[in-house]
Protein backbone atom coordinates (compact mmCIF):
# COMPACT_ATOMS: atom_id res chain seq x y z
CA UNK A 1 0.00 0.00 0.00
CA UNK A 2 2.67 2.56 0.91
CA UNK A 3 4.10 1.53 -2.47
CA UNK A 4 1.18 2.86 -4.11
CA UNK A 5 0.83 6.01 -2.10
CA UNK A 6 4.78 6.50 -3.13
CA UNK A 7 4.41 6.29 -6.67
CA UNK A 8 1.20 8.22 -6.56
CA UNK A 9 3.47 11.46 -4.90
CA UNK A 10 6.53 11.14 -6.85
CA UNK A 11 4.18 11.59 -9.66
CA UNK A 12 2.23 14.27 -8.90
CA UNK A 13 5.24 15.87 -7.32
CA UNK A 14 7.41 15.62 -10.72
CA UNK A 15 4.13 16.28 -12.66
CA UNK A 16 3.71 19.27 -10.79
CA UNK A 17 7.39 20.72 -11.40
CA UNK A 18 6.59 20.75 -15.31
CA UNK A 19 3.30 22.52 -14.34
CA UNK A 20 2.91 24.15 -17.91
CA UNK A 21 2.18 20.51 -19.64
CA UNK A 22 -0.80 19.90 -17.02
CA UNK A 23 -2.19 23.39 -17.78
CA UNK A 24 -2.08 23.23 -21.53
CA UNK A 25 -4.29 20.13 -21.61
CA UNK A 26 -6.83 21.74 -19.83
CA UNK A 27 -6.75 24.93 -21.80
CA UNK A 28 -6.98 22.38 -24.33
CA UNK A 29 -10.22 21.57 -23.43
CA UNK A 30 -11.50 24.95 -22.50
CA UNK A 31 -10.47 26.03 -26.69
CA UNK A 32 -12.25 23.03 -28.17
CA UNK A 33 -15.25 24.04 -26.29
CA UNK A 34 -15.40 27.38 -27.74
CA UNK A 35 -14.43 26.62 -31.16
CA UNK A 36 -17.46 24.17 -31.88
CA UNK A 37 -20.15 27.27 -31.24
CA UNK A 38 -17.96 28.87 -33.86
CA UNK A 39 -18.07 26.37 -36.15
CA UNK A 40 -21.58 25.56 -35.06
CA UNK A 41 -22.92 28.99 -34.99
CA UNK A 42 -24.76 30.98 -31.78
CA UNK A 43 -28.27 29.43 -32.14
CA UNK A 44 -28.74 28.89 -28.58
CA UNK A 45 -30.85 26.07 -29.05
CA UNK A 46 -28.91 24.19 -31.11
CA UNK A 47 -25.57 24.51 -28.93
CA UNK A 48 -28.37 23.26 -25.94
CA UNK A 49 -28.57 20.22 -27.89
CA UNK A 50 -25.19 19.53 -29.29
CA UNK A 51 -23.66 20.64 -25.77
CA UNK A 52 -23.41 17.29 -23.88
CA UNK A 53 -21.55 15.57 -26.94
CA UNK A 54 -19.23 18.50 -27.64
CA UNK A 55 -18.20 19.03 -23.78
CA UNK A 56 -17.51 15.05 -23.57
CA UNK A 57 -15.34 14.69 -26.38
CA UNK A 58 -13.77 17.69 -25.78
CA UNK A 59 -12.92 16.13 -22.36
CA UNK A 60 -11.73 12.82 -24.34
CA UNK A 61 -9.69 14.22 -26.65
CA UNK A 62 -8.05 16.55 -23.74
CA UNK A 63 -7.51 13.70 -21.90
CA UNK A 64 -6.00 11.57 -24.61
CA UNK A 65 -3.71 13.87 -25.14
CA UNK A 66 -1.36 13.78 -21.82
CA UNK A 67 -1.84 10.02 -21.70
CA UNK A 68 1.62 9.81 -23.66
CA UNK A 69 3.35 10.72 -20.64
CA UNK A 70 1.88 8.52 -18.44
CA UNK A 71 4.97 6.38 -18.87
CA UNK A 72 6.94 8.10 -21.54
CA UNK A 73 9.87 9.63 -19.25
CA UNK A 74 10.15 6.73 -16.39
CA UNK A 75 10.75 4.84 -19.49
CA UNK A 76 13.56 7.09 -20.79
CA UNK A 77 15.33 7.27 -17.11
CA UNK A 78 15.36 3.96 -16.13
CA UNK A 79 13.12 4.18 -13.48
CA UNK A 80 10.33 1.89 -15.16
CA UNK A 81 12.57 -0.84 -15.11
CA UNK A 82 13.25 -0.28 -11.71
CA UNK A 83 9.72 -0.34 -11.11
CA UNK A 84 9.54 -3.36 -12.99
CA UNK A 85 12.54 -5.31 -11.31
CA UNK A 86 10.83 -4.11 -7.34
CA UNK A 87 9.20 -6.79 -5.41
CA UNK A 88 6.41 -4.43 -5.41
CA UNK A 89 3.73 -5.95 -7.81
CA UNK A 90 3.86 -4.05 -11.55
CA UNK A 91 -0.36 -3.66 -11.67
CA UNK A 92 -0.47 -2.16 -8.50
CA UNK A 93 2.56 0.57 -9.35
CA UNK A 94 0.92 1.01 -12.47
CA UNK A 95 -2.67 1.57 -11.05
CA UNK A 96 -1.05 4.16 -9.11
CA UNK A 97 0.68 6.04 -11.86
CA UNK A 98 -3.27 5.55 -13.30
CA UNK A 99 -4.36 7.19 -10.27
CA UNK A 100 -1.80 9.93 -10.71
CA UNK A 101 -2.33 10.83 -14.01
CA UNK A 102 -6.21 10.61 -13.45
CA UNK A 103 -5.50 13.23 -11.00
CA UNK A 104 -3.68 15.39 -12.90
CA UNK A 105 -5.52 15.63 -16.00
CA UNK A 106 -8.64 13.87 -15.70
CA UNK A 107 -10.05 15.74 -12.22
CA UNK A 108 -9.40 19.26 -13.67
CA UNK A 109 -11.32 18.43 -16.29
CA UNK A 110 -14.32 17.61 -14.11
CA UNK A 111 -13.96 20.86 -12.21
CA UNK A 112 -14.10 22.95 -15.52
CA UNK A 113 -16.97 21.04 -16.95
CA UNK A 114 -19.64 23.10 -15.72
CA UNK A 115 -17.98 26.46 -15.88
CA UNK A 116 -17.84 25.54 -19.79
CA UNK A 117 -21.64 23.73 -19.50
CA UNK A 118 -22.67 27.87 -18.61
CA UNK A 119 -21.32 28.49 -22.13
CA UNK A 120 -23.64 26.71 -23.37
CA UNK A 121 -26.66 27.29 -21.41
CA UNK A 122 -27.13 23.85 -19.75
CA UNK A 123 -30.05 23.88 -16.70
CA UNK A 124 -28.49 23.01 -13.35
CA UNK A 125 -29.50 19.42 -13.18
CA UNK A 126 -27.67 18.84 -16.51
CA UNK A 127 -24.38 20.36 -15.02
CA UNK A 128 -24.66 18.47 -12.11
CA UNK A 129 -24.88 15.04 -14.00
CA UNK A 130 -22.27 16.12 -16.74
CA UNK A 131 -19.76 16.07 -13.34
CA UNK A 132 -21.17 13.23 -12.39
CA UNK A 133 -20.89 11.63 -15.48
CA UNK A 134 -17.16 12.79 -16.13
CA UNK A 135 -16.24 12.09 -12.45
CA UNK A 136 -17.12 8.87 -13.36
CA UNK A 137 -16.09 8.70 -17.09
CA UNK A 138 -12.77 9.95 -16.59
CA UNK A 139 -10.89 7.69 -14.84
CA UNK A 140 -12.59 4.65 -17.87
CA UNK A 141 -10.47 7.47 -20.44
CA UNK A 142 -7.41 7.22 -18.16
CA UNK A 143 -7.65 3.04 -17.26
CA UNK A 144 -8.29 2.39 -21.03
CA UNK A 145 -5.91 4.56 -22.27
CA UNK A 146 -3.28 3.28 -20.00
CA UNK A 147 -3.11 -0.01 -21.99
CA UNK A 148 -2.65 1.87 -25.33
CA UNK A 149 0.26 4.09 -24.08
CA UNK A 150 1.97 0.74 -22.58
CA UNK A 151 1.62 -0.87 -25.86
CA UNK A 152 2.93 1.97 -28.12
CA UNK A 153 5.96 2.77 -25.45
CA UNK A 154 9.12 3.79 -27.51
CA UNK A 155 7.34 3.34 -30.79
CA UNK A 156 7.49 5.30 -33.61
CA UNK A 157 5.03 7.89 -34.17
CA UNK A 158 3.55 7.13 -30.84
CA UNK A 159 1.25 9.41 -30.05
CA UNK A 160 -0.88 9.77 -32.92
CA UNK A 161 -0.80 5.70 -33.09
CA UNK A 162 -2.10 5.87 -29.12
CA UNK A 163 -5.11 7.88 -30.43
CA UNK A 164 -6.12 5.37 -32.67
CA UNK A 165 -6.14 2.95 -31.02
CA UNK A 166 -7.82 4.24 -27.76
CA UNK A 167 -10.43 5.89 -29.33
CA UNK A 168 -12.50 3.07 -30.65
CA UNK A 169 -12.26 1.65 -27.29
CA UNK A 170 -13.49 5.11 -25.50
CA UNK A 171 -16.87 4.69 -27.75
CA UNK A 172 -18.98 3.21 -24.81
CA UNK A 173 -17.87 5.36 -21.80
CA UNK A 174 -18.87 8.17 -24.38
CA UNK A 175 -21.81 6.90 -25.16
CA UNK A 176 -23.23 6.41 -21.45
CA UNK A 177 -21.43 9.62 -20.62
CA UNK A 178 -22.97 11.82 -22.88
CA UNK A 179 -26.06 9.67 -22.62
CA UNK A 180 -26.47 10.54 -19.50
CA UNK A 181 -26.67 14.13 -19.80
CA UNK A 182 -28.88 14.29 -22.97
CA UNK A 183 -30.97 11.74 -20.74
CA UNK A 184 -31.15 14.39 -17.90
CA UNK A 185 -31.98 17.31 -20.40
CA UNK A 186 -34.80 15.18 -21.92
CA UNK A 187 -35.91 14.24 -18.55
CA UNK A 188 -35.40 10.46 -18.86
CA UNK A 189 -33.08 10.24 -15.78
CA UNK A 190 -29.85 9.37 -15.95
CA UNK A 191 -29.38 6.85 -13.65
CA UNK A 192 -29.14 3.65 -15.93
CA UNK A 193 -26.54 5.56 -17.98
CA UNK A 194 -24.49 6.39 -14.68
CA UNK A 195 -24.47 2.92 -13.47
CA UNK A 196 -23.17 1.60 -16.76
CA UNK A 197 -20.56 4.20 -15.98
CA UNK A 198 -20.14 2.88 -12.95
CA UNK A 199 -19.98 -0.57 -14.31
CA UNK A 200 -17.38 0.23 -16.72
CA UNK A 201 -14.83 2.11 -13.99
CA UNK A 202 -14.96 -0.67 -11.46
CA UNK A 203 -14.32 -3.58 -14.63
CA UNK A 204 -11.46 -0.97 -16.10
CA UNK A 205 -10.03 -0.55 -12.86
CA UNK A 206 -9.69 -4.37 -12.35
CA UNK A 207 -8.48 -5.55 -15.26
CA UNK A 208 -6.69 -2.09 -17.04
CA UNK A 209 -3.38 -2.34 -14.56
CA UNK A 210 -3.08 -5.67 -15.25
CA UNK A 211 -3.61 -5.53 -19.32
CA UNK A 212 -1.06 -1.92 -18.93
CA UNK A 213 1.58 -4.40 -16.71
CA UNK A 214 1.64 -6.71 -19.10
CA UNK A 215 1.84 -4.26 -22.25
CA UNK A 216 4.61 -2.62 -20.15
CA UNK A 217 7.15 -6.19 -19.45
CA UNK A 218 6.99 -6.54 -23.44
CA UNK A 219 8.11 -3.18 -24.07
CA UNK A 220 10.58 -3.74 -21.58
CA UNK A 221 11.72 -6.99 -23.04
CA UNK A 222 13.15 -5.44 -26.17
CA UNK B 1 -3.74 -35.44 -30.96
CA UNK B 2 -1.82 -32.54 -28.48
CA UNK B 3 1.39 -33.56 -29.72
CA UNK B 4 0.29 -33.35 -32.96
CA UNK B 5 -0.74 -29.81 -32.76
CA UNK B 6 2.45 -29.17 -31.34
CA UNK B 7 4.39 -30.40 -34.05
CA UNK B 8 2.58 -27.76 -36.21
CA UNK B 9 3.45 -24.94 -33.95
CA UNK B 10 6.62 -25.11 -35.39
CA UNK B 11 6.99 -22.98 -37.97
CA UNK B 12 9.22 -25.02 -40.26
CA UNK B 13 6.33 -27.69 -40.24
CA UNK B 14 3.77 -25.71 -40.46
CA UNK B 15 4.85 -24.12 -43.83
CA UNK B 16 4.40 -27.29 -45.79
CA UNK B 17 1.23 -27.75 -44.37
CA UNK B 18 -0.27 -24.55 -45.37
CA UNK B 19 1.13 -25.03 -48.36
CA UNK B 20 -0.95 -28.63 -49.10
CA UNK B 21 -4.00 -26.70 -47.59
CA UNK B 22 -4.63 -23.47 -48.98
CA UNK B 23 -5.33 -25.10 -52.73
CA UNK B 24 -7.94 -27.10 -50.76
CA UNK B 25 -9.69 -23.80 -49.67
CA UNK B 26 -9.33 -22.05 -52.35
CA UNK B 27 -11.26 -24.71 -54.65
CA UNK B 28 -13.26 -24.53 -51.79
CA UNK B 29 -14.07 -21.28 -52.03
CA UNK B 30 -14.58 -20.82 -56.02
CA UNK B 31 -16.79 -24.08 -56.01
CA UNK B 32 -18.95 -22.53 -53.21
CA UNK B 33 -19.29 -19.16 -54.39
CA UNK B 34 -19.92 -20.50 -58.06
CA UNK B 35 -22.89 -22.14 -56.22
CA UNK B 36 -24.21 -19.52 -53.87
CA UNK B 37 -24.03 -16.89 -56.59
CA UNK B 38 -25.75 -18.97 -59.07
CA UNK B 39 -28.61 -19.65 -56.53
CA UNK B 40 -28.38 -15.63 -54.97
CA UNK B 41 -28.56 -14.07 -58.76
CA UNK B 42 -30.51 -16.73 -60.96
CA UNK B 43 -33.06 -18.77 -58.58
CA UNK B 44 -33.82 -16.63 -55.92
CA UNK B 45 -36.85 -14.97 -56.78
CA UNK B 46 -37.61 -10.82 -56.73
CA UNK B 47 -38.18 -9.73 -52.90
CA UNK B 48 -41.62 -8.26 -52.50
CA UNK B 49 -40.22 -5.11 -50.24
CA UNK B 50 -37.28 -4.68 -51.75
CA UNK B 51 -37.11 -5.44 -55.05
CA UNK B 52 -33.97 -6.65 -57.01
CA UNK B 53 -31.97 -4.45 -54.78
CA UNK B 54 -31.98 -6.79 -52.18
CA UNK B 55 -29.51 -9.17 -53.58
CA UNK B 56 -26.73 -7.29 -52.46
CA UNK B 57 -27.16 -9.83 -48.69
CA UNK B 58 -25.13 -12.18 -50.51
CA UNK B 59 -22.32 -10.21 -50.43
CA UNK B 60 -22.94 -7.93 -47.86
CA UNK B 61 -23.71 -10.28 -44.92
CA UNK B 62 -20.93 -12.49 -45.47
CA UNK B 63 -18.06 -10.10 -45.38
CA UNK B 64 -19.89 -8.41 -42.08
CA UNK B 65 -20.09 -11.82 -40.45
CA UNK B 66 -16.28 -12.90 -42.00
CA UNK B 67 -15.22 -9.35 -40.10
CA UNK B 68 -16.47 -10.30 -37.00
CA UNK B 69 -15.51 -14.14 -37.57
CA UNK B 70 -11.68 -13.01 -38.32
CA UNK B 71 -10.97 -10.43 -35.62
CA UNK B 72 -12.13 -14.03 -32.98
CA UNK B 73 -9.91 -15.89 -35.14
CA UNK B 74 -6.91 -13.51 -34.60
CA UNK B 75 -7.89 -13.06 -30.58
CA UNK B 76 -7.82 -16.67 -30.63
CA UNK B 77 -4.18 -16.83 -31.90
CA UNK B 78 -3.37 -13.70 -29.70
CA UNK B 79 -4.34 -15.73 -26.54
CA UNK B 80 -2.54 -19.25 -27.74
CA UNK B 81 0.53 -16.77 -28.21
CA UNK B 82 0.41 -15.07 -25.33
CA UNK B 83 0.12 -18.37 -23.81
CA UNK B 84 2.52 -20.47 -24.97
CA UNK B 85 4.82 -17.87 -26.15
CA UNK B 86 4.90 -19.13 -29.78
CA UNK B 87 6.38 -17.50 -32.95
CA UNK B 88 3.60 -18.99 -35.10
CA UNK B 89 0.69 -18.03 -33.35
CA UNK B 90 1.67 -14.06 -33.84
CA UNK B 91 2.58 -14.82 -37.82
CA UNK B 92 -1.48 -15.96 -38.22
CA UNK B 93 -2.62 -12.92 -36.51
CA UNK B 94 -0.50 -10.65 -38.74
CA UNK B 95 -1.66 -12.85 -41.55
CA UNK B 96 -5.18 -12.37 -40.64
CA UNK B 97 -5.11 -8.69 -40.14
CA UNK B 98 -5.57 -7.92 -43.93
CA UNK B 99 -8.04 -9.79 -44.56
CA UNK B 100 -10.46 -8.64 -41.78
CA UNK B 101 -9.64 -5.17 -42.30
CA UNK B 102 -11.01 -5.51 -46.15
CA UNK B 103 -13.59 -7.27 -44.82
CA UNK B 104 -14.73 -4.59 -42.68
CA UNK B 105 -14.18 -2.21 -45.22
CA UNK B 106 -16.58 -3.98 -47.91
CA UNK B 107 -18.90 -4.28 -45.06
CA UNK B 108 -19.50 -0.48 -45.04
CA UNK B 109 -19.02 0.14 -48.53
CA UNK B 110 -21.87 -2.87 -49.22
CA UNK B 111 -24.07 -1.67 -46.36
CA UNK B 112 -23.90 2.20 -47.86
CA UNK B 113 -24.94 0.91 -51.35
CA UNK B 114 -27.85 -1.00 -49.51
CA UNK B 115 -28.72 1.99 -47.12
CA UNK B 116 -29.28 4.41 -50.46
CA UNK B 117 -32.03 3.18 -52.01
CA UNK B 118 -33.68 1.35 -48.95
CA UNK B 119 -33.43 4.22 -46.33
CA UNK B 120 -32.55 7.61 -48.72
CA UNK B 121 -29.00 8.05 -47.48
CA UNK B 122 -25.41 6.72 -48.06
CA UNK B 123 -24.69 6.56 -44.42
CA UNK B 124 -27.19 5.29 -41.13
CA UNK B 125 -25.99 5.51 -37.62
CA UNK B 126 -27.67 2.01 -37.27
CA UNK B 127 -26.45 0.53 -34.28
CA UNK B 128 -24.80 -2.82 -36.68
CA UNK B 129 -22.74 -0.32 -39.28
CA UNK B 130 -21.75 2.17 -36.61
CA UNK B 131 -20.34 -1.00 -34.55
CA UNK B 132 -18.95 -2.41 -38.09
CA UNK B 133 -17.08 1.40 -38.49
CA UNK B 134 -15.33 1.20 -35.15
CA UNK B 135 -14.26 -2.24 -35.85
CA UNK B 136 -12.88 -1.30 -38.72
CA UNK B 137 -10.65 1.59 -36.71
CA UNK B 138 -10.02 -1.68 -34.68
CA UNK B 139 -8.00 -3.30 -37.29
CA UNK B 140 -6.76 -0.28 -38.62
CA UNK B 141 -5.49 0.23 -35.06
CA UNK B 142 -3.71 -3.36 -34.82
CA UNK B 143 -2.26 -2.67 -38.32
CA UNK B 144 -0.65 0.66 -37.46
CA UNK B 145 0.94 -0.83 -34.17
CA UNK B 146 2.50 -4.23 -35.46
CA UNK B 147 3.38 -1.84 -38.40
CA UNK B 148 5.10 0.56 -36.21
CA UNK B 149 7.39 -1.80 -33.82
CA UNK B 150 10.43 -2.92 -35.62
CA UNK B 151 10.99 -5.92 -33.16
CA UNK B 152 8.95 -8.71 -34.70
CA UNK B 153 8.41 -10.79 -31.68
CA UNK B 154 7.53 -7.28 -29.60
CA UNK B 155 5.33 -6.60 -32.41
CA UNK B 156 3.54 -10.01 -32.18
CA UNK B 157 2.97 -9.66 -28.22
CA UNK B 158 1.67 -6.06 -28.43
CA UNK B 159 -0.38 -6.92 -30.95
CA UNK B 160 -1.84 -9.78 -29.09
CA UNK B 161 -2.59 -7.92 -26.17
CA UNK B 162 -4.55 -5.45 -28.50
CA UNK B 163 -6.41 -8.30 -30.45
CA UNK B 164 -7.44 -9.59 -26.89
CA UNK B 165 -8.15 -6.36 -25.41
CA UNK B 166 -10.31 -5.06 -28.63
CA UNK B 167 -12.16 -8.94 -28.70
CA UNK B 168 -13.06 -7.80 -24.88
CA UNK B 169 -14.77 -4.53 -25.92
CA UNK B 170 -16.21 -5.61 -28.99
CA UNK B 171 -19.34 -7.06 -26.90
CA UNK B 172 -19.15 -3.97 -24.96
CA UNK B 173 -19.07 -1.26 -27.76
CA UNK B 174 -21.71 -2.99 -30.09
CA UNK B 175 -24.37 -2.92 -26.50
CA UNK B 176 -23.52 0.88 -25.80
CA UNK B 177 -24.34 1.62 -30.05
CA UNK B 178 -27.27 -0.48 -29.77
CA UNK B 179 -28.24 1.82 -26.84
CA UNK B 180 -27.21 5.04 -28.09
CA UNK B 181 -29.02 4.01 -31.04
CA UNK B 182 -32.39 3.19 -29.76
CA UNK B 183 -32.57 6.41 -27.79
CA UNK B 184 -32.36 8.92 -30.85
CA UNK B 185 -34.06 6.70 -33.73
CA UNK B 186 -38.00 5.87 -33.83
CA UNK B 187 -38.51 3.22 -36.16
CA UNK B 188 -35.57 1.03 -35.53
CA UNK B 189 -33.99 -0.29 -39.22
CA UNK B 190 -33.05 -3.79 -39.47
CA UNK B 191 -31.47 -5.43 -42.03
CA UNK B 192 -34.07 -8.21 -42.78
CA UNK B 193 -37.17 -6.51 -41.46
CA UNK B 194 -40.62 -7.53 -42.39
CA UNK B 195 -40.93 -10.71 -44.06
CA UNK B 196 -38.83 -13.35 -43.43
CA UNK B 197 -36.73 -14.51 -46.01
CA UNK B 198 -37.23 -17.10 -48.95
CA UNK B 199 -36.12 -20.63 -48.40
CA UNK B 200 -33.65 -20.07 -51.54
CA UNK B 201 -32.27 -16.92 -50.10
CA UNK B 202 -31.00 -17.83 -46.83
CA UNK B 203 -29.80 -20.99 -48.36
CA UNK B 204 -27.58 -18.48 -50.79
CA UNK B 205 -26.68 -16.08 -48.07
CA UNK B 206 -24.94 -19.15 -45.86
CA UNK B 207 -23.33 -20.87 -48.35
CA UNK B 208 -21.90 -17.02 -49.98
CA UNK B 209 -21.24 -16.93 -45.86
CA UNK B 210 -19.07 -20.34 -45.82
CA UNK B 211 -17.67 -19.47 -49.58
CA UNK B 212 -15.89 -15.88 -47.76
CA UNK B 213 -14.91 -18.73 -44.83
CA UNK B 214 -13.32 -20.17 -47.05
CA UNK B 215 -11.78 -17.69 -49.18
CA UNK B 216 -10.05 -15.98 -45.73
CA UNK B 217 -8.51 -19.00 -44.40
CA UNK B 218 -7.14 -19.89 -47.80
CA UNK B 219 -5.57 -16.12 -47.92
CA UNK B 220 -4.39 -16.68 -44.56
CA UNK B 221 -2.77 -19.63 -44.76
CA UNK B 222 -1.21 -18.20 -48.05
CA UNK B 223 0.08 -15.31 -46.67
CA UNK B 224 1.73 -17.02 -43.43
CA UNK B 225 4.00 -18.80 -45.57
CA UNK B 226 5.51 -15.38 -46.77
CA UNK B 227 5.50 -14.34 -43.09
CA UNK B 228 7.23 -17.57 -42.05
CA UNK B 229 10.09 -17.15 -45.16
CA UNK B 230 10.78 -13.58 -44.02
CA UNK B 231 10.78 -14.46 -40.22
CA UNK B 232 12.43 -17.51 -40.50
CA UNK B 233 14.80 -16.36 -43.38
CA UNK B 234 18.21 -17.17 -41.19
CA UNK B 235 17.60 -20.84 -40.57
CA UNK B 236 18.86 -23.82 -42.38
CA UNK B 237 15.73 -25.46 -43.20
CA UNK B 238 14.72 -22.17 -44.74
CA UNK B 239 18.20 -22.21 -47.22
CA UNK B 240 16.87 -25.79 -48.28
CA UNK B 241 13.68 -24.62 -49.53
CA UNK B 242 13.68 -25.60 -53.61
CA UNK B 243 11.54 -22.15 -53.88
CA UNK B 244 14.60 -20.63 -52.64
CA UNK B 245 17.47 -22.66 -54.41
CA UNK B 246 15.32 -21.49 -57.22
CA UNK B 247 15.41 -17.74 -56.27
CA UNK B 248 19.03 -18.16 -55.83
CA UNK B 249 19.74 -19.38 -59.01
CA UNK B 250 17.77 -16.66 -61.10
CA UNK B 251 19.86 -14.10 -59.15
CA UNK B 252 23.02 -15.92 -60.14
CA UNK B 253 22.21 -16.66 -63.34
CA UNK B 254 20.74 -13.15 -63.91
CA UNK B 255 23.84 -10.96 -62.46
CA UNK B 256 21.65 -8.30 -61.33
CA UNK B 257 20.27 -8.32 -57.91
CA UNK B 258 15.99 -7.70 -57.55
CA UNK C 1 -34.38 -18.59 -64.46
CA UNK C 2 -36.14 -15.76 -63.58
CA UNK C 3 -34.55 -13.12 -65.71
CA UNK C 4 -36.54 -12.42 -68.91
CA UNK C 5 -33.69 -10.95 -70.48
CA UNK C 6 -29.59 -10.66 -69.88
CA UNK C 7 -30.43 -6.82 -70.06
CA UNK C 8 -32.95 -7.41 -67.03
CA UNK C 9 -30.06 -9.18 -65.22
CA UNK C 10 -27.94 -6.37 -65.35
CA UNK C 11 -30.52 -3.40 -64.50
CA UNK C 12 -31.53 -5.52 -61.41
CA UNK C 13 -35.14 -3.53 -61.42
CA UNK C 14 -33.37 -0.32 -61.30
CA UNK C 15 -31.03 -0.87 -58.52
CA UNK C 16 -28.02 -2.03 -60.70
CA UNK C 17 -26.32 0.83 -59.63
CA UNK C 18 -26.00 -0.18 -55.56
CA UNK C 19 -26.12 -3.76 -56.18
CA UNK C 20 -23.16 -3.92 -59.30
CA UNK C 21 -21.45 -1.33 -57.13
CA UNK C 22 -21.62 -3.58 -54.62
CA UNK C 23 -20.45 -6.38 -56.18
CA UNK C 24 -18.01 -5.36 -58.62
CA UNK C 25 -16.03 -3.63 -55.46
CA UNK C 26 -16.18 -6.75 -53.52
CA UNK C 27 -14.91 -8.55 -56.71
CA UNK C 28 -11.96 -5.84 -57.17
CA UNK C 29 -11.14 -5.83 -53.56
CA UNK C 30 -10.52 -9.67 -53.84
CA UNK C 31 -8.41 -9.62 -56.72
CA UNK C 32 -6.25 -6.92 -55.31
CA UNK C 33 -6.14 -9.05 -52.30
CA UNK C 34 -4.77 -12.04 -54.17
CA UNK C 35 -2.30 -9.77 -56.53
CA UNK C 36 -0.88 -8.47 -53.39
CA UNK C 37 -0.43 -12.26 -51.94
CA UNK C 38 1.58 -13.12 -54.85
CA UNK C 39 3.41 -10.29 -54.73
CA UNK C 40 3.97 -10.48 -51.15
CA UNK C 41 5.31 -13.74 -51.32
CA UNK C 42 7.90 -13.34 -54.41
CA UNK C 43 9.10 -10.45 -52.20
CA UNK C 44 9.53 -12.45 -49.74
CA UNK C 45 11.30 -15.04 -51.96
CA UNK C 46 13.56 -12.42 -53.12
CA UNK C 47 14.54 -10.85 -49.82
CA UNK C 48 15.71 -14.46 -48.50
CA UNK C 49 17.35 -15.45 -51.42
CA UNK C 50 19.50 -11.95 -51.75
CA UNK C 51 20.76 -12.22 -48.20
CA UNK C 52 21.54 -15.71 -48.82
CA UNK C 53 23.73 -15.04 -51.28
CA UNK C 54 24.79 -12.41 -50.03
CA UNK C 55 26.58 -14.67 -47.10
CA UNK C 56 27.56 -16.94 -49.68
CA UNK C 57 29.48 -14.15 -50.63
CA UNK C 58 30.86 -13.24 -48.04
CA UNK C 59 31.80 -16.54 -46.79
CA UNK C 60 33.67 -16.76 -50.38
CA UNK C 61 35.45 -13.64 -49.72
CA UNK C 62 36.62 -14.45 -46.16
CA UNK C 63 37.92 -17.85 -46.95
Amino acid sequence: MSAFVAIVKRDLTLALRRKNEVITSVFFFVVVAALFPLGIGPEMNTLRLVAPGILWVGALLASMLSLGRMFASDYADGSLEQMALSPNSLSLLVAAKILAHWLLSGLPLVLLAPILGLQFDLSTDALWILTLSLLLGTPVLSLIGAVGAALTLGVRGGDVLLSLLVLPLYVPALVFGAGAVQAEISGLGASAHLSVLAALVLVAAVFSPWASAASLRIALES
Amino acid sequence: MIQKLFFYASPQNFYPLAGRLWPVFACLATALSVWGLWLGMFVAPTDFQQGEGYRIIFVHVPVSWMSMVIYLAMAFWALLGLTFNTRLSGMMTKALAPTGAICAFLSLWTGALWGKPMWGTWWVWDARLTSELILFFLYLGHIALTSAIDDPRRADKAGGILALVGALNVPVIYFSVKWWNTLHQGASVSLTKGSSMAQVMLEAMLIMGIAFWMYAVALALYRVRSIILIRERHTQWVADLPEVKAQMMKISAGGAKA
Amino acid sequence: MIWNSWNDFWAMGGYGLYVWGSFGVTALCMGVEMAWVKNARAQALTQVANELAAETNSKDWSS
